[in-house]
């Protein structure tokens, strides 16, 4: 599972290990997309604006898109952690120790950016996220950064109030684990628990449900 | 010990510490968050055990999420962002380029010999700058820096722009092309030899030419005074790209990733003290250089001044006593 998993592990000075889910290359592209939407939208309307000013106007936009075009990511990664697309997408970019990015290393992943994006539309950035397991461009590998899926806020549910109930057999430890993650899941639906606690039992429906939950009781909070 | 005792006996603990974790996310101050370490420590130990005794999934997943979050926070780097910049710019970019002086002298020699070898073929020879640009472009800086032109150093269709929008021009083109100089160093260093070849031989070409056709009153003043910045700062850009390019090629003892993220820590410090000076240039070149109302002789000698304040500060600056 390790090999094809995208499941970045370090180990923090405390001594546990931490993991992060690195993101590929397709959310990626959808929140440079929506970055470049969102940027040139913006040049765009202050185009309209500062242009009939004159020379002050035409200088201050071309001083303008060049911040665009250079240290938009760099001001977002390093005072947010995420641009508005990456934001969008669910995105955050963090070193390697999953310390949140600095600025020199954001700076340089986003100068290496033009290498990237050689010879056309991120080639070159492409092939190196499909040959590194990490999914880094070469500006992440320069920079020693990664773009990993902002954690996602789950709430485990508490294990349901049942009568304990001793399992048929004896269970291994992932058995037992797999029993009580199953107890904890409020998130599936009524009928694919039923289903899936049909497998196990030899009841149906809803009685399959119940046995899954006690047999769960019994594992969490003792006979 | 049961996972439901577990819980009931440090989930308290573990409520505080998230409170405390969002508190310092926000940057708030408060005495309480003096505790924070010690709370790490302890939900860090908590979540070892967990794993060990094989808790449930969903426990787990929340004290990973709580280690997450305090190893962001206790871990995040301090930033005294305006001291850190003025010893930046006093200690560390000049430092940082000194360290790394003799790929500066060979980024320089890519520059300065072609830029030498074309100024001089140039001038003894009026044809031959179309070896290196097209017709349009010789005409171009022709009338650039024509004597009859009223707009010394604008293109014909930029006589109208204003200083100001030269400035915004100057920026966006001459830092871009600095920042390319570096990062193009990521393709072996084939990109950033090419760009400090290129830029030497078109840059000594053109005041070869145009000294041959005797614009000298015009083209010479107008370049001086931005020259050092402009010129050094391409120079330094093309360090850092090699730098990139030696660690690809030799890394040493070092895997060919790691030997580049350590040279690439340097880069950024040379690239940003690098486009420090490509943004002082363009002031210079949009504001001082333009002006037609001082004499030749005061520009040669603010230009000269530069160099010499610029070769001090990048060959003195910040040295400790007794190295």
């Amino acid at each position: 599972m390790e090999r094809i998993d995208t499941v970045h592990t370090f180990e923090t000075p405390e001594g546990v290990d931490l993991a992060l889910h690195v993101a590929g290359p397709v959310p990626r592209a959808l929140a440079f997309v929506l970055d470049a939407l969102l940027r040139y939208g913006a040049l765009l309307a202050l185009a309209i604006v500062l242009l009939p000013l004159g020379g002050l106007g035409v200088g201050v936009l071309l001083i303008l898109t060049f911040l665009a075009e250079w240290l938009y990511p760099v001001l977002f990664e390093v005072t947010r952690g995420q641009t508005p697309g990456k934001k969008a997408m669910g995105l955050t970019v963090v070193h390697q120790n999953g310390t949140p990015v600095t600025w020199p290393s954001s700076l340089i992943r986003n100068l290496l950016r033009v290498v990237d994006f050689l010879p056309l539309f991120y080639g070159l950035g492409a092939i190196s996220m499909l040959v590194d397991h990490r999914f880094r461009r070469l500006g992440d590998l320069a920079a020693g950064t990664l773009v990993v899926h902002a954690p996602a806020e789950r709430v485990a549910a508490a294990l349901p109030d049942r009568p304990p109930l001793a399992p048929p057999v004896p269970l291994g430890l992932e058995e037992m684990r797999a029993i009580i993650d199953f107890a904890e899941r409020a998130d599936l639906a009524p009928e694919r628990r039923a289903e899936l606690a049909g497998l196990l039992t030899h009841k149906q429906g809803e009685a399959a449900v119940e046995e899954m939950l006690g047999y769960a009781s019994w594992l969490g909070r003792g006979q | 010990m049961r996972q439901q005792q577990f819980e009931a006996q440090h989930g308290a603990l573990w409520e505080e510490f998230a409170q405390l974790v969002a508190a310092a996310e926000k940057r708030e101050k408060s005495p309480q968050l003096e505790r924070l370490p010690e709370l790490y420590r302890r939900v860090c130990s908590h979540y070892a055990l967990a794993r060990h005794r094989h808790y449930s999934t969903g426990l787990l997943e929340r004290l990973h999420a709580l280690v997450l979050l305090g190893h962001r926070v206790l871990y995040r780097q301090k930033s005294v962002w305006l001291w850190r910049i003025v010893v930046f710019f006093w200690a560390g970019f000049p430092s940082t380029l000194r360290r790394h002086r003799g790929v500066f002298w060979l980024a320089s020699g890519l520059f300065w010999l072609p830029a030498l070898a074309m100024g001089l073929a140039c001038y003894f020879d009026g044809d031959f700058l179309h070896t290196v640009l097209d017709a349009p472009s010789v005409t171009r800086m022709e009338y650039m820096y024509d004597p009859s032109n009223p707009m010394v150093g604008r293109a014909e269709n930029r006589e109208s722009a204003t200083d100001f929008a030269m400035l915004g021009y100057y920026i966006w083109n001459n830092v871009g092309i600095g920042f390319r100089t570096f990062a193009s160093g990521m393709l072996f260093g084939l990109g950033t030899v090419f760009v400090l070849l290129f830029n030497g031989t078109v840059i000594g070409g053109v005041a070869g030419h145009l000294t041959q056709l005797g614009f000298t009153q015009t083209f010479w003043p107008f370049v001086s005074g931005h020259s050092a910045f402009e010129l050094t700062a391409i120079c330094i850009s093309g360090t850092a790209g090699l730098l990139l390019a030696q660690a690809l090629l030799a890394p040493g003892q070092q895997r060919r990733v790691d030997a580049l993220q350590g040279a690439a820590k340097e880069a950024v410090k040379l690239m940003i003290g690098a486009a420090a000076l490509l943004i002082l240039a363009a002031f210079i070149e949009a504001f001082w250089s333009s002006t037609r109302s001082v004499a030749p002789v005061v520009k040669y000698g603010v230009g000269a001044a530069l160099w010499v304040f610029l070769s001090l500060y990048l060959g003195l600056a910040g040295r400790r006593r007794g190295n």
